[in-house]
């Protein structure tokens, strides 16, 4: 739009730049206050517009009469030449253009708030704060800040974002560390542990929520009954607590007993259930299906519920017989009698009472309870339901204990094959299960068997008491604790203190021994004459061949091993008083150590004849036998030659005639073969160099550094702490089967077949109480380390 | 249950004097606790004096108990916390020192030196644990007062102890082949004789069963078991053979030649052997490729022991030197100076610590081999010619016909043996028995097995060397063996140098390299311009062309430096521009940034 303004207002100015410029001048100041009011238009656009506006200022000012004069100017120029026409059908189509500039009155004033509030007032829809706040506005002078840039905003909103996501993510941050410090991680992390959880957890992690409960742990509370571990009361315990000598023999006498009738009636069925006949079985079992359907007739009288209880399990069972034909024709033994039945009497006699017990099982028990209850079924409408049905889901789903109610019973209990059994059997299906089966099988026991569960409860009662009564001595020992606590840490710090000793006092000892040494050196130099006196010992022959065949330069050498061996007491216990304390062998201590002369009882009656058994190398032998001779000097000939092979050789690279004259009898200067001489720096101490009689090889063993580790591995900071966690050995040779499976503990378990989530939020506020819980025992676990 | 009743009824009768019997009115109100009197020892004094001294010690019990878990009969743990272990027993199974704590570590670093100190200490102790579990102890023969224990005599000894134990004292006479030289395989089951004139014998020596008896009709030098009793090795007059545990040959390695002495290192399965001519050869058994045949170049070489801590052989020469020697060097790792005159026999203890060496000047020394230095030094009247160590430390020495047995030769001086022995004739190989108190005398006039109490180890690890074990347990025990092998390659003086982190320079490691492959890797082929026809290969033009490409190289090396250095350069720029960026944050001019 600016653009097609622009084209129209030059066109305007070149054509009215004769007539109108009296009022151009006349506007001026006004156009200046436009310019001003939009300020953030480009300055093209704005010079544009501010021409522009000139002329609605015109038109503004002009109004009809302005448009009429245009039209008027128009229709002249039309009168004009072809060039003028052409213009004119331009200025239409600039009449069409104006419609959109059209600008309501009053455009370029300010608005004031003023002129607002004035209608505020007026209308009664405003409430009365935005009245309030609208005239403290008007009061205020503030002006309001420019926006910002767009960058900076955005780089504001940038900023805010950031933070919160990092906040966001810093809160992942300590699980993730303490995952990546974890010595083991088994995926999938929520995992619980396997096995049963300990009761006491169970116990407190439950509350009392319904009213019903709270009632209930109120009374409960109130008579100091046991809420945790309900078995005993304080009263009890109390008592349990207290118990004198005879009391503990009663006790352990009933207790011997109770072990003695349990054993004999552990005995009895074991017995029982072995016998083989089948007659026997037969008329027990019928003998316990009588007593049971007694017992059912009188339960279905006075206990309905567990009746129908009783019944549903028939029923069941039935159902069972039905869908199974176990005593039908078609088992193993049923068969091989159908091929017997043709010649056998007694086979088809068999038969015959397994389809009677077939019908038997199959067949519908018809009770006074079961019509009753069919009766209300079908009367549900009319009448009141007993309590008992309205219980739980009864009947069919008793297989279900969930649907039961009764948390009681070991839902194992109401296998399949037991079914079987217990249409038969006794009626103590009801009961605790632990006791169940003994009632099952044995009726007429019952003294046996009521001491048995008095002894179980006792038991049981005990326990409990111990449970409670242990935590108790707890509280007085974390004292013991302490006292390890205070007293270990002493311990390690004087071994710390006595460690970095010992490699000092090395130090200062080899310092001392070589200073030692040399001071020996020097000294013996000087008396070489009382060597030969102080040979005395049995190798005196041999010293003296060695001092036959010594050269010059040969003495000065020699003149260092030999005092070491011979003349060392002398300068010994100077040095024996700047010396600290000893630790390991000393030289000086051993060498001067006088050969002792063993006595053996028996003496040798025979030479050492293999040697004339010899007789293949005798040039061998005489050397041998003369060898002693030139021993040592050999030797330190051997040592000082390894010594300078092992020196640096300086390097000379002076050549001579550069750089000056060159000939046959000129030597190059001084101070060039100084400047080309390259020395090198002197390798360190040899190891055995001050092991007189050793020679060591300095040759790196390159074969070894092929294993070795070349460089240090991430965390560790010097050689030693890397060293010293390679050092103990990890195998099975070395280790106990538990230590080697903690060591080679894999860093991640994966369950197979697990499907590995990730986390998710509740796990981290999870995590976080344990981790602070973990924390704390894990400070605690060092602590007591210390 | 039981236990509820004892703890119940156990003070009743610890008391000394008749007390009603507590009920708990009476507990409630002061004897609340038996168990805690230890701790407010202050209100047992209205009680009795005897039980004051009882209460006493219970306090200490307590104290030490610490954290003592309670147990259901409330009865308090007379032995709480985990049993002790006693220190020296701790110190026998010490692999390291604890490492030192450094104040500001990184956390992965503490972690895993807590967690490697943690495991060491555990190993250490389950180890120190489990050392129960080798109760047997070894013992010693004590004369009587002023009774040297070197005259009572083996027939004394024999009388004296049981049949199994007599029966090891007994003499093989076999004159006709000459002086023996034996060997005990690794278990001490068996034993090899090696007559000097051709005679070789396997027997299973407490039996008394022969395995195998041969005769090579060649001179021997040596013999040595193998890895196990299946395979002998026999050092006859030229070559090396290997025969089976029947007396068949199996090999003959024409490679060894001259063979005088044998070592068997067993880990790391090597026969090491040294001949007439000063060669040091190391024969792989388990490949049968010769490892390393080093030229010792010091003459004949019939001195010869192995150290068994780490593998290293040491051997005696005739200028009174011992050398040591190790597969990977071609010259000895220590040449030590300890005789005036020849070295006769050499002998190291099972912990590598000691040396014994014996020479013509019929001296006796002991040296300290990890420290190279002189310990003892003995003169024996008639010189030892030949030396074992037993396992327990106790040293033979054999001076002519006369076998002595010395004990603790490098911690208290000796004058005199604890056991000697005389034999028909010169002995001339002497072995002590693995796991038995027996030592094995080869002489001229056969072999002779003597009693020495004390001699052998009498704890044997049942998977290393298992002395009962059977031919299925000795088949398995092979193949783990081999398995665990260990290289030749890593065989050092200091057998925990592997454990070391390498050093060496670059330039060091390079070296290695070169000497490994046998040529440079990193070297530049020389520049040798192709001869070219018509001429163009004239000494000019081929010195031009060198020139040439020296000059394209040089330039080469110019512009990579260059650029080098540029890179650097810019990199050093990008820096210090972060660095200002970071150091001031808000400057007058960041306004202008946009």
């Amino acid at each position: 739009m600016a653009k097609v303004s622009k084209k129209k207002v030059s066109r305007k100015s070149v054509r009215k730049s004769s007539t109108v410029t009296e009022k151009i001048a006349e506007v001026k100041p006004d156009v200046v206050y436009d310019d001003g009011d939009d300020e953030f238009l480009s300055k093209e656009d704005g010079n544009i517009s501010s021409e522009e506006e000139e002329e609605e200022e015109e038109e503004d000012g002009g109004g009809k009469d302005e448009r009429k004069r245009q039209k008027l100017l128009e229709a002249i120029s039309a009168l004009g030449g072809k060039r003028q026409k052409k213009l004119g059908e331009r200025s239409e189509a600039a009449v069409l253009m104006s419609e959109f500039t059209v600008n309501a009155e009053g455009e370029g004033d300010k608005i004031d708030l003023s002129d607002l509030i004035g209608s505020m007032e007026k209308t009664s829809a405003v409430p009365a704060k935005t009245k309030k706040q609208l005239k403290n506005l008007q009061h205020s002078n503030k002006t309001i800040e420019c926006p910002l840039s767009k960058q900076e905003s955005e780089r504001i909103q940038r900023d805010v974002a950031f933070r919160k996501a990092s906040t966001e993510v810093t809160r992942w941050k300590d699980i993730i560390k303490q995952n990546q410090r974890a010595e083991q991680l088994v995926f999938p992390l929520d995992k619980e542990p396997t096995g049963p959880r300990p009761m006491e957890r169970m116990v407190t992690g439950w509350k009392a929520q319904t009213p019903l409960e709270q009632e209930i742990f109120a009374l409960l509370s109130a008579n100091k009954q046991p809420i945790n571990d309900p078995i005993l009361t304080p009263a009890e315990e109390a008592s349990m607590r207290a118990m004198s000598l005879e009391e503990a023999k009663i006790r352990r006498a009933e207790l011997q007993k109770a072990r003695a009738l349990q054993s004999y009636y552990e005995a009895k069925t074991r017995r029982e259930r072995k016998i083989k006949s089948k007659k026997y079985h037969k008329v027990q079992n019928k003998a316990k299906r009588k007593e049971f359907l007694k017992k059912f007739e009188e339960m279905v009288k006075t206990d309905p519920a567990a009746a129908l209880e009783e019944l549903s399990k028939i029923e069941l069972a039935r159902m069972q017989e039905r869908m199974s034909l176990k005593h039908q024709n078609s088992g193993k033994w049923a068969k091989s009698k159908v091929i017997m039945a043709k010649y056998d009497e007694g086979a088809r006699k068999a038969m015959q009472q397994q389809l009677e017990v077939n019908k038997e099982l199959t067949q519908k028990l018809v009770t006074a309870l079961n019509k009753e209850e069919e009766e209300e079924e079908e009367a549900v409408d009319e009448e009141v339901l007993p309590d008992f049905v309205n219980d739980a889901e009864q009947g069919l789903h008793c297989s279900n204990p969930w649907m039961r109610g009764k948390l009681s019973e070991d839902p194992a209990e109401k296998e399949l094959s037991e079914n079987m059994d217990l249409i038969t059997e006794g009626p103590g299906a009801v009961g605790n299960p632990a006791e169940e089966e003994e009632e099952e099988e044995e009726v007429v026991e019952t003294e046996e068997e009521t001491l048995l569960r008095e002894f179980d409860s006792r038991r049981k009662r005990r326990q409990a008491h111990e449970a409670v009564t242990a935590p108790v001595p707890e509280e007085e020992e974390p004292q013991v604790p302490d006292q390890e606590e205070e007293e270990e840490p002493q311990v390690p710090d004087q071994e710390e203190e006595e460690e970095p000793q010992v490699p000092d006092q090395e130090e200062e000892e080899l310092s001392e021994f070589t200073s030692l040494f040399q001071g020996i050196a020097d000294s013996s130099r000087e008396a070489e004459m009382p060597e030969g006196a102080a040979d005395t010992n049995p190798s005196a022959q041999l010293e003296e061949g060695l001092v036959r065949v010594r050269t010059l330069e040969d003495m000065e050498l020699l003149s260092q091993p030999a005092p070491a061996t011979e003349q060392l007491p002398s300068v010994a216990p100077q040095a024996d008083t700047t010396r600290k304390r000893k630790r390991g062998i000393e030289l000086k201590e051993v060498l001067t150590k006088e050969t002792k002369v063993i006595k053996v009882p028996l003496a040798p009656t025979m030479e050492d004849t293999e040697d004339s058994e010899d007789k293949l190398d005798q040039r061998g032998l005489i050397k041998e036998a003369f060898a002693g001779d030139d021993v040592v000097a050999d030797f330190l000939k051997d040592k000082r030659k390894q010594e300078d092979a092992a020196k640096p050789q300086v390097v000379d690279l002076t050549l001579p005639g550069w750089g000056e004259w060159g000939g046959t009898n000129l030597k190059p200067s001084r101070n060039k073969r100084r400047r080309f001489r390259i020395k090198t720096a002197p390798p360190p101490p040899r190891r055995d160099q001050c092991l007189p009689s050793i020679i060591m090889s300095e040759k790196r063993n390159s074969s070894i550094s092929l294993h070795q580790v070349n460089s240090l591995p991430f965390p560790f900071q010097n050689h030693a702490q890397f060293e010293s966690t390679i050092r103990a050995p990890l195998g099975r040779t070395w280790n106990t089967e538990q230590t080697v499976r903690k060591i080679s503990k894999p860093k991640v378990v994966t369950q197979l077949g697990a499907i590995i989530e990730p986390m998710s939020r509740e796990e981290l506020l999870k995590d976080k109480k344990q981790v602070s819980a973990g924390s704390t025992s894990h400070v605690d676990s060092w602590k007591r380390k210390r | 249950m039981a236990a509820t009743s004892e703890a119940v009824v156990n003070p009743a009768h610890v008391e000394t004097t008749k007390k009603p019997p507590a009920r708990y009115w009476d507990e409630l109100q002061d004897g609340k606790d038996d168990n805690k009197v230890g701790k407010d020892g202050e209100q047992t004094g209205e009680t009795l004096p005897q039980k004051h001294v009882e209460k006493a010690k219970k306090r200490k019990n307590d104290e030490d108990r610490g954290d003592a878990k309670k147990f259901i009969s409330g009865k308090p743990d007379p032995f709480p916390g985990p049993a002790h272990i006693s220190k020296d027993r701790m110190q026998k199974f010490k692999r390291r020192d604890k490492t030192k704590k450094i104040p500001r570590q990184h956390y992965k670093l503490k972690d895993m030196m807590a967690r490697s100190d943690e495991v060491s200490e555990m190993a250490q102790k389950q180890a120190a644990r489990i050392d129960l579990l080798l109760p047997e102890d070894a013992g010693f023969l004590e004369g009587d007062e002023d009774e040297d224990t070197c005259t009572i005599s083996q027939e004394d000894i024999s009388d004296a102890v049981d049949i199994t134990s007599a029966s090891k004292y007994f003499d093989l006479k076999l004159s006709q082949f000459g002086p023996y030289r034996l060997d005990y395989s690794r278990t001490g089951r068996h034993l090899l004789l090696g007559g000097r004139r051709g005679h070789i014998a396997c027997i299973d020596w407490q039996t008394k069963r022969l395995m195998c008896e041969i005769n090579v009709m060649e001179s021997i030098n040596d013999v040595k078991w193998l890895h196990s009793e299946a395979m002998y090795a026999v050092a006859q007059k030229k070559w090396l053979y290997i025969y089976d545990s029947n007396g068949i040959e199996l090999h003959c390695i024409r490679k060894f030649n001259d063979v005088l002495r044998m070592q068997f290192l067993p880990y790391h399965f090597l026969l090491a052997t040294v001949s007439a001519t000063s060669f040091l050869q190391y024969l792989d058994v388990s490949v049968g490729k010769e490892v390393a045949a080093i030229n010792t170049k010091t003459g004949r070489l019939d001195v010869m022991c192995q150290n068994p801590q780490n593998a290293i052989v040491h051997l005696g020469h005739s200028n009174g030197t011992v050398t040591l020697w190790s597969p990977n060097q071609k010259e000895a790792l220590v040449k030590m100076l300890c005789h005036q005159g020849a070295v006769r026999s050499v002998a190291v203890d099972k912990t590598g610590t000691y040396m014994v060496t014996s020479g013509m000047d019929k001296k006796l020394k002991v040296y300290d081999i990890r420290a190279f230095k002189p310990l003892k030094s003995y003169f024996l009247p008639a010189g030892a010619s030949c030396l074992s160590l037993s396992q327990r430390g106790l040293l033979s020495a054999a001076t002519g016909d006369i076998v002595q047995v010395y004990r603790d030769v490098w911690s208290t001086p000796v004058t005199k043996p604890y056991m000697a022995h005389r034999v028909q004739r010169t002995v001339w190989g002497m072995h002590f028995c693995p796991f038995e108190d027996v030592l094995g005398v080869g002489h001229g006039e056969g072999f002779t097995s003597m009693l020495i109490p004390g001699a052998g180890e009498p704890n044997f690890d049942g998977l290393d060397s298992n002395p009962y074990r059977s031919a299925k347990q000795r088949q398995e025990w092979e193949v783990k063996a081999l398995l665990e092998k260990i290289h030749p390659e890593l065989i050092t003086l200091d057998p925990t140098e592997l454990g070391q982190v390498d050093q060496a320079t670059s330039q060091q490691k390079h070296q290695d390299r070169v000497q490994a492959l046998g040529f440079d890797p990193l070297a530049k082929e020389k520049f040798i311009p192709r001869y070219k026809k018509k001429g163009r290969s004239s000494a000019g033009s081929i010195e031009r062309r060198k020139r040439q490409v020296a000059n394209e190289d040089l330039r080469e090396t110019v512009q990579q430096s260059s650029e080098d250095k540029m890179k650097i350069e810019k990199e050093r720029k990008e820096r210090e521009k972060k660095e200002v960026l970071l150091s001031s944050k808000k400057s007058a001019l960041d306004r202008f940034k946009k």
